[in-house]
Parts: structure tokens; sequence; C-alpha cells
């Protein structure tokens, strides 16, 4: 790891003027988890590291408006021991308990997770399949941007140079809704996804018709992927196996997985109509 | 590029120039001569590395020594108090929570982040916790036990 200029700004406004004074050369650092092992692979070698780590107003989660909104800096541990996250949206709380271990849950945090970008990070599909937003902010302003558009290649996103993610905002589940996070793990506990899959049923009042749907899945592209052909054979459907089964089918539509130590690219794929399956019954099973 | 930092480790304050790059492990085993805390993996995954900030649990093998500045570290030189071991250091002792022992600083101050908030957690509590602290040598079942019992020992 190459020595570099290490900044703590104290506020968003002084961030934005260190990232547009570093310019190419600066780099925002929060739990450090994912950047600081790049560093000393020399991956990336930034003269400047800006740290987020004693900016206020970032690190809380609030309910209002028919959305929970979760800070950049909020660490993944304090996420899943969230009440808020707990009683409103458990599966994203499940979701992050997901991650690695608790030691790294309590360093790494949201937005540095998001801006990260690999596409086996269990985080993204969910925030997809709930229909979350990312805030990003810059010295320009700020916008908001869905969380399926948000990444754009391996370790890619359509973050700017001087942009950061200030926070995410997901909406409350509608009446009659359930949702599931699955990962599959054949090696270990603590690994990433060799495919995970998540997904988001509203049913009708009967609760026999699917009315709306929403899937996504991780690791089986070079981004995590929203399966919209899955979501098109079930909506205004009827509660069917069969159904479920044709989804699972389709949502091989959106994979191009890599073979690599964990599965064969077309062992992912197979697996990815299985865990798209089940994820479809575990939600709709968590809304009877 | 050095920076000026001071922080407490295990009550002790100090001040010290530490290059940026320098890692909190690097730190507290070349700068301070705490030992203790050891280096396996260097990427987060087996634990051996950890202690604690501000009583939260971190691998110090991917923080910044900068990071420490205006907190306080807690290393496994820092659990005995007043010459006693603390309760987890006891119950790794009678209950046989090591072997080599390259894993166990790393393993006793995890276990001790887990019992500060849940003092009587169950195995199921345990084995989530402590999925971080990699062990080649126990099968597990020794520390499991271990931190299970280490209500035992709390005055
Ligand atoms: C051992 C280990 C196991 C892991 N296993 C899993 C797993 O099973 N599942 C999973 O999902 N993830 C896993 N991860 C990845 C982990 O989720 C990421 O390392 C973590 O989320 C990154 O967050 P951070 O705050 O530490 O980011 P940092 O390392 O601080 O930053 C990561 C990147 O984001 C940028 N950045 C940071 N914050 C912001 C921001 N607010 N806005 C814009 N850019 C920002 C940085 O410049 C850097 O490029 C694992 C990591 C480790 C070390
Ligand atoms: S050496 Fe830090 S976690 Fe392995
Ligand atoms: S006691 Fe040897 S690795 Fe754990």
């Amino acid at each position: 790891m190459i020595a570099f200029d290490y900044r703590t700004p104290g506020s968003l406004e002084e961030v934005y003027a260190d990232l547009k004074e570093a310019g190419s050369d600066g780099k925002i650092i929060a739990g450090g988890t994912a950047l600081v092992i790049m560093m000393k692979q020399q991956l990336v070698q930034p003269s400047c590291v800006i740290s987020l780590r004693n900016v206020s107003g970032l690190s809380d989660i609030s309910e209002n408006n028919g959305s929970v909104h979760i800070g950049g800096l909020v660490s993944h541990a304090h996420l899943d021991a969230s009440d808020v996250v707990q009683g409103k949206l458990p599966v994203l709380g499940a979701t992050y308990h997901h991650v690695a271990t608790q030691r790294v849950r309590t360093m790494a945090t949201v937005g540095g997770g998001l801006a990260h970008a690999d596409p086996n990070q269990d985080p993204p599909p969910t925030f997809i399949a709930l229909g979350a937003s990312f805030e990003l902010g810059s010295a320009g302003g700020s916008r908001s941007v869905a969380a399926e558009d948000f990444f754009s290649d391996y370790y890619e996103t359509v973050l700017e140079p001087e942009e950061i993610v200030t926070g995410v905002s997901v909406p409350l589940m509608a009446a009659n809704s359930g949702a599931a996070y699955l990962k599959f793990l054949p090696r270990s506990a603590d690994d990433y996804a060799t495919v995970s899959a998540a997904a988001v049923v509203t049913l009708d009042a009967a609760k026999s018709t699917i009315q709306d749907v929403r899937i996504a899945m991780g690791s089986v592209n070079t981004t995590p992927v929203r399966a919209t052909a899955s979501e098109d054979v079930l909506r205004g459907q009827p509660v069917k196996a069969e159904g479920l089964r044709e989804a699972g089918e389709k949502a091989k539509e959106h994979t191009d997985p890599v073979s690599d130590f964990r599965g064969s690219g077309s062992y992912k794929t197979q697996m990815a109509a299985v865990f798209v399956r089940r994820a479809l019954e575990a939600a709709i099973a968590n809304a009877s | 590029m050095d920076k000026k930092i001071k922080f407490r480790v295990n009550g002790t304050e100090h001040e010290l120039e530490v290059p940026t790059n320098r890692l909190l492990v690097d730190m507290l085993r070349y700068d301070l001569g705490l030992t203790g805390t050891k280096e396996g993996c260097s990427v987060g995954v087996c634990g051996a590395c950890t202690v604690l900030i501000d009583g939260e649990m971190v691998s110090s093998c991917l923080a910044l020594a900068v990071f420490a500045d205006g907190r306080d570290v807690t290393t496994v030189e820092g659990l005995a108090q007043d010459g006693e071991l603390h309760p987890v250091q006891q119950s790794f002792i009678r209950y046989g929570g090591f072997q080599c022992g390259i894993c166990t600083p790393g393993q006793v101050v995890a276990a001790k982040a887990l019992l500060d908030q849940n003092p009587r957690p169950n195995e199921e509590e345990i084995k989530d916790w402590m999925m971080g602290n990699l062990c080649r040598c126990t099968g597990y079942y020794k520390i499991i036990e271990s931190i299970e019992k280490a209500h035992e020992f709390a005055k």
C-alpha cells in the first residue's frame, strides 16, 4: 500500500470540496473492508483518501412517508439490529445478516457496500426487489437512482467521480406482500453466494392471485440483475407451483455467470432457476 | 505521509506519528509492541487480528491505524484486570478452548465483545457471532463450550 494524504472532513460540504481538490487521485473510505484490501493488493492506489467516518448525519435509520431511510454510513451490523428494519423490512435485515461475519458487518457500511459493486454481494438483489432507490450527493446537488439502474458493470456504478452515496430509501411493502432473500452457500456459511435470489410478491386480498412481483438475482451476471422475464409470467396469475417453476426457468434469460471456484457457469444458471423458485415460494409463504 | 493521532489502548493514552498507510495490526504489534494480536489471512476472513475499537470488534488487518484516532482500542493484553484473567480467558483454560493458540487472542477478544452485550449466549448465538474466527485445531466444540460457560467465572 502506498502512502496517501488522509482527510477527515466533518461535513458533506467538506467531503465534496476534498473530492474536487483530489480529482481522480482521490478515493472515499467508509468501513475500509473493501478499499483497504484493494489498496494492499495495489489494485487501487489513491494519493488522497477521504474518510466519511467523521461526517455527521449519515448514520441514522428512520421511517417516514411510507419509506425507510438508511444513511450511507450505517454499518451492516447496525442495520441488521435496527428496530425499524426488523419491524418493517425484516427481509432487509436478514439479507444484511447474510453478509460475511459479524466482524465484517460491524465495519462495513451500506454506502461503501453499494459503491463497491461486486455482483456477488448480498444487499443489491434485495434492494432491487424492494424497489429501493439510492440517494447520491455531490457539490452540484443530489439525485436519486433506482437500485436496478445503479450498477453498470463489474465493480462499476453510475456514480460520478465526485459523487457519493448519502443514503438509501426503501418503500414499505404493500398490504398482502411477502419477501424473501435466499443465498446459495455450498462451501461455507461466511462465503459469498454461488447464486442468490430476492423476491417480493404482492397477492390479492384472497391471497390466490399474484398482483405484483419483483425478482432480482446476484452472482449470475456482471451486475445484480432484475429478472423481468420471470416477473412477466407471474403478474396477474394464480399462485400455482407450475407458474413458480416456469418463473424460475425464465430467470435463466437474465444469467451469464462466470465459472469459478463457487461453481461452473452452467451450474450457476441451473441453480439460479431453483433459487428464484424457492425465493418466490418463501415470499408467498411470508405473505399468507 | 504521516499523521499525528491520539488514542487509548487498553486504557493507556498514546500519541503517535504514524504513516497513513500503516495498518492497525502493524501499529499495535510493531509500534507499541503488543504482539498478542496475530495476523493470519490479512483479508478479514480468519479473525486472528480481532481487536475492539470503542467496544466494537474489527479486523485490525483491514483497519487503518488512523481509524484509531480519538478512540479506545482493546487488545487481548487488555482483557485481564488487576492481574486476574478475564472470565472468558479462565473459561478457555478450564474447558480447553485452545490447542496451538494462534487463533486464541482473536477468539477471546471476539467472545468478550459477545459477552459484553449478551452475558449468557446460547450455542446458536455463539456460532453466529464467532463464525468469523477460524480455528484449525480445536474443531470448535471446546471454544463454544468455553464461551457458553464463561459466566461461571464472572464475579
Ligand atoms: C472477508 C469479507 C467477506 C465478505 N463477504 C461478503 C458477503 O458474503 N456478501 C457481501 O455482500 N459482501 C461481502 N463482503 C464485502 C463487503 O460487503 C464490502 O467489503 C463492504 O460492504 C464495503 O463497505 P465499506 O464501508 O467497508 O467500504 P469501503 O471499503 O470503505 O469502500 C468500498 C468502495 O466504496 C467507495 N465508497 C465507500 N463509501 C462510499 C460512499 N458512501 N459513496 C460512494 N463511494 C463510497 C470506496 O471509495 C471504495 O471504492 C465481504 C468483505 C470481506 C472483507
Ligand atoms: S488477519 Fe485479519 S482477519 Fe485474518
Ligand atoms: S488453537 Fe490452533 S488454530 Fe485455534
